[in-house]
């Protein structure tokens, strides 16, 4: 961005000194000011100002979730749960940095779809792109180091396999992965790493934006039409028709963005993110986040080595590392495997359709990155492979050379002409409606060898459900008596009960019953009390092996987060207290197991918890086991999530204040635009 | 030219040359404790052994141990077991060993349960767990198989699961961390 030479001159006094000491003011005037833009730009040019802020957003939530963070093995999951429960607003700043991650993968992926579609990277904005790939990479490291710190099943086996990558490297492979690792798996030293890093890289994005924003502001930017300017009258300042223009784009992207902070938080993550990382057990299905699928499902998609004369010269695994990593490396060669002097695929009109079908290539593999790898899986991931090499290696330096375009506008002024106002806005939305169905793509993907579950209707559904008080209660006394026997719940309090409408007396008395070890007195020993509202639900057992000896091997989950830790919440729930029914006659049932309708495998430790007449319902509601089922689902769903209702009301207000704010920036959009012709 | 001019700026292309070398020579060994930093420290490289009585694990059964942070799987083969693993043209496997170069005892097979893919923890130590084609372990990350010898025979991970060395301390007691060296070619 450089200072121009010539005095500038401000009203006022203040801002005229500084200028004249350091041009900063001329600086931001010059590149934000009245920086020439291309007068036809269209929704697209909106997602690089959405991607800077979602990466504002983004730095400020992480800062402060920082802030309550804990990076050990043994506190790290526990920080989260504490954040999220206890600490104000600790569940937005989460909800916020989970999900602005996607919003942020969303807004990145568009932004790229559009320098792909209308030439950006071409001459002479190769470095523009080239930092764009940089600026992708290093999003992609941050994102995948973010994801291991909550020390979940999800973050440890993800960081598990993801280092792995690198063991494919030919005979320092393993040494780089315990390098990687500071040990010989996954552990304290990987955790506290990854932390330092994942705090460093958004730093480092920031300056790489910012030679990537030089870049830009040295080319200029592209447009539509892929002409460039030819008179002033091709172009608008950038205040206030940009600003007006993105200010609009954004207020509405943050709409979205919000709805899902507020409404589906938990749409797009993994329920295995809610149980604490075990190194032991892998879970039965790793599947990264979603803006990873597509590369994930390449890797997935080699299964046989590459032999010449009995001689292996790439195993399967070295061949999906390749395949994976020179999908993105790929990108960094796009303006010179492209040669077209056309840069807008308006005007390309094969090329438009393969870049088309690439898109739709990527939600395929999405899909096929989510399912298990096998069959279906595989075979989708090949062919998704193969389009997209065959893309960028083949289509693109062939159609650049043969393809016969179509005439190009004479300037941008023509092309504004002829395209004001013509729908490009519902256009900006189609990729949009695609990212956001690429992101839940996922979801259609689980596969299942159990019945569906039953969809009952929950109170605390949608927009304006609450909890209902009385069932979460009447839930409680279910745990109280019967689950926590063997279910610990350690990420509650007893004071947390207020919540659900008992009185602080009540909590206090219910507290007492409990004896807790406290401890070490002054004489060194450690000593029983009552509990007190202030201490966390009791366990049934001291440590998970004392769980083991006395249960015959299994081992309770703990109950704090089970309705977000498993695939169908509440329903789940219900549906595995409701599901015991006598095995099939063909089916062995383990010793020491039931058989259960909607447990995976069907085969389950725990013994038929509730009948029907269990409990004695101190409100007098019939205890059928139907009633006991549902209420101790809805009480668990209080306790995973016991900011549910403030969630919501505070969403209410911020999605309507959105909303009216997005009406005034369209107006003022339309006002500043108004004089452009 | 003046022969003395032209001395004085070889002299001094020669010493830029030098500092710039020792400057880049300087920072690579600066670099180099940094690095060596994150490598594993004294005290988890210490931490190498562990000792596992075997005298509870009855035949066909599994025991799971834990080695270095990993899980050490611990079979009890049967004889049909042991067959089906030695019985056969081991030269033609994807990373041919024999099962005698894997195992001290035939009937205890002791590996480090982590799939040679990307390090996930196979199946098949649970009575329950699939254990692939080949009756071993199954890995559910992305579908290798391996048998009871651990050998990989299908799916994508390119080696047979690693024998760490171990050595009987009795009939029952087995050392890990250290004894007999297993090959384990490509690790
Ligand atoms: S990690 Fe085992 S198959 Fe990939």
């Amino acid at each position: 961005m450089s200072g121009s030479q010539e005095k500038e001159k401000f009203n006022n006094k203040t801002i005229q000194w500084i200028n004249d000491r350091m041009p900063i003011f001329s600086m931001l005037n010059n590149e934000y000011g009245k920086f020439p833009m291309p007068k036809n730009c269209n929704y697209f040019w909106n997602f690089g100002a959405i991607a800077m802020v979602m990466l504002v957003i983004m730095i400020v939530t992480g800062v402060f979730m920082a802030m309550n963070y804990v990076p050990s093995t043994a506190g790290a999951f526990a920080s989260i749960q504490h954040t999220t429960r206890e600490v104000n607003y600790g569940w937005l700043l989460r909800y916020m940095h989970m999900n602005g991650a996607s919003f942020f993968f969303i807004a990145v992926y568009i932004h790229l779809f559009r320098g792909l579609y209308y030439g950006s990277y071409k001459k002479p904005r190769e470095l523009v792109w080239i930092f764009g790939v940089v600026l992708l990479l290093l999003m992609m490291a941050t994102a995948f180091l973010g994801y291991t710190l909550p020390w979940s099943q999800m973050s440890g086996w993800g960081a598990t396999v993801i280092t792995s990558l690198f063991s494919a490297i030919p005979l320092i492979g393993g040494g780089i992965v315990t390098w990687l690792w500071g040990g010989f798996s996954v552990g304290q030293p990987t955790l506290n790493r990854f932390y330092a890093f994942h705090f460093l890289l958004p730093f480092i994005i920031c300056a790489a934006v910012f030679v990537h924003v030089w870049a830009l502001h040295v080319s200029k930017s592209n447009n539509p039409a892929g002409v460039e300017p030819k008179s002033e009258k091709d172009t608008v300042p950038f205040h206030p028709y940009y600003t007006a223009k993105d200010s609009f784009g954004t207020a509405v992207f943050m709409i979205v963005y919000f709805a899902v902070v507020f409404f589906a938080p938990l749409i797009l993550a993994n329920p295995d993110h809610w149980k604490p990382f075990n190194s032991l057990q892998t879970p039965p299905e790793i599947v990264p986040e979603w803006y990873f699928l597509p590369f994930y499902a390449m890797l997935r998609s080699f299964t046989v080595g590459i032999k010449v004369a009995g001689v292996t010269l790439l195993t399967a695994k070295q061949q999906g590392v390749l395949a994976m990593f020179g999908s993105i490396l790929i990108l960094f060669f796009v303006p010179w495997l492209d040669k077209s002097p056309v840069k807008s695929a308006r005007y390309r009109p094969v090329f438009k359709w393969a870049l088309r079908l690439l898109v739709l290539n990527m939600v395929m593999l999405t899909y096929a990155g989510a399912l298990p790898a096998a069959g279906k899986a595989l075979v989708m991931g090949r062919i998704g492979a193969a389009y997209y090499y065959f893309f960028f290696l083949v289509l693109l330096p062939y159609l650049g050379k043969r393809e016969k375009t179509l005439p190009l506008p004479e300037s941008i002024s023509a092309d504004y002409a002829a395209h004001h106002g013509g729908g490009a806005m519902k256009k900006a939305l189609i990729p949009a409606a695609l990212a956001l169905g690429l992101a839940l793509a996922p979801h259609a993907a689980r596969a299942a060898d159990t019945p569906p579950l039953p969809n009952l209707h929950w109170p605390e559904q949608g927009i304006f459900g609450h909890y209902d008080m009385a069932a979460v209660q009447r839930g409680f006394q279910v745990y109280k008596e019967v689950c926590s026997n063997c279910h610990s719940m350690k990420y509650i309090y007893y004071r947390n009960l207020e919540s659900i409408g008992y009185t602080k007396e009540q909590v206090k008395t219910l507290a007492a019953t409990y004896q807790i070890t406290d401890g070490p007195d002054e004489n060194g020993q450690m000593f029983q009390r009552p509990g007190r509202p202030t201490d966390h639900f009791k366990s049934p057992f001291p440590n998970p092996e004392t769980a083991r000896a006395a249960l015959n091997g299994a081992l309770p989950p703990d109950m704090s987060n089970l309705v977000n830790a498993r695939e169908g919440g509440p329903n789940y729930i219900y549906a595995i207290l409701t599901g015991y029914v006598p095995a099939p006659k063909d089916f062995h049932v383990m010793d020491g197991h039931m058989y259960n309708e909607y447990f995976p495998g069907h085969q389950i430790a725990m013994p038929q918890p509730l009948v029907a007449g269990q409990v004695q319902f101190q409100d007098g509601t019939p205890n059928t086991l139907d009633n006991e089922a549902r209420s101790v689902a809805q009480f668990l769903d209080w306790a995973s999530n016991p900011h549910m209702e403030q969630r919501k009301r505070l969403g209410i207000k911020v999605i309507l204040f959105m909303i009216a704010f997005a009406g005034i920036l369209l107006a003022t959009k339309r006002k500043v635009w108004s004089d452009v012709t | 030219m003046d022969q003395a001019v032209k001395k004085g700026a070889t002299r001094r292309d020669f010493l830029y040359l030098t500092a710039g070398a020792m400057g880049v020579v300087g920072a690579g060994s600066a670099a180099w404790p940094l690095i060596d930093s994150m490598n594993p420290a004294a005290d988890t490289l210490a931490a190498g052994s562990t000792e596992v009585d075997l005298s509870k694990v009855e035949v066909g059964s599994a025991l799971t141990a834990v080695w270095r942070g990993s899980p050490l799987f611990i079979r009890h083969r049967t004889p049909e077991e042991i067959k089906s693993v030695r019985d056969m043209d081991w030269k033609s496997l994807r990373d041919p060993q024999k099962d005698e170069d894997r195992t001290l005892k035939a009937e205890w097979i002791i590996i480090k349960g982590v799939c040679t893919h990307l390090g996930c923890i196979p199946l098949g130590q649970k009575a329950g767990d699939p254990r692939g084609e080949f009756n071993g372990w199954f890995c559910p990350c992305h579908g290798s198989q391996y048998d009871v010898s651990g050998r990989i025979r299908k799916g994508p991970a390119p080696l047979n699961m690693f024998v760490p060395p171990y050595k009987f301390i009795s009939d029952t007691v087995v050392h890990v961390g250290s004894g007999h060296d297993f090959p384990n070619p490509g690790f």
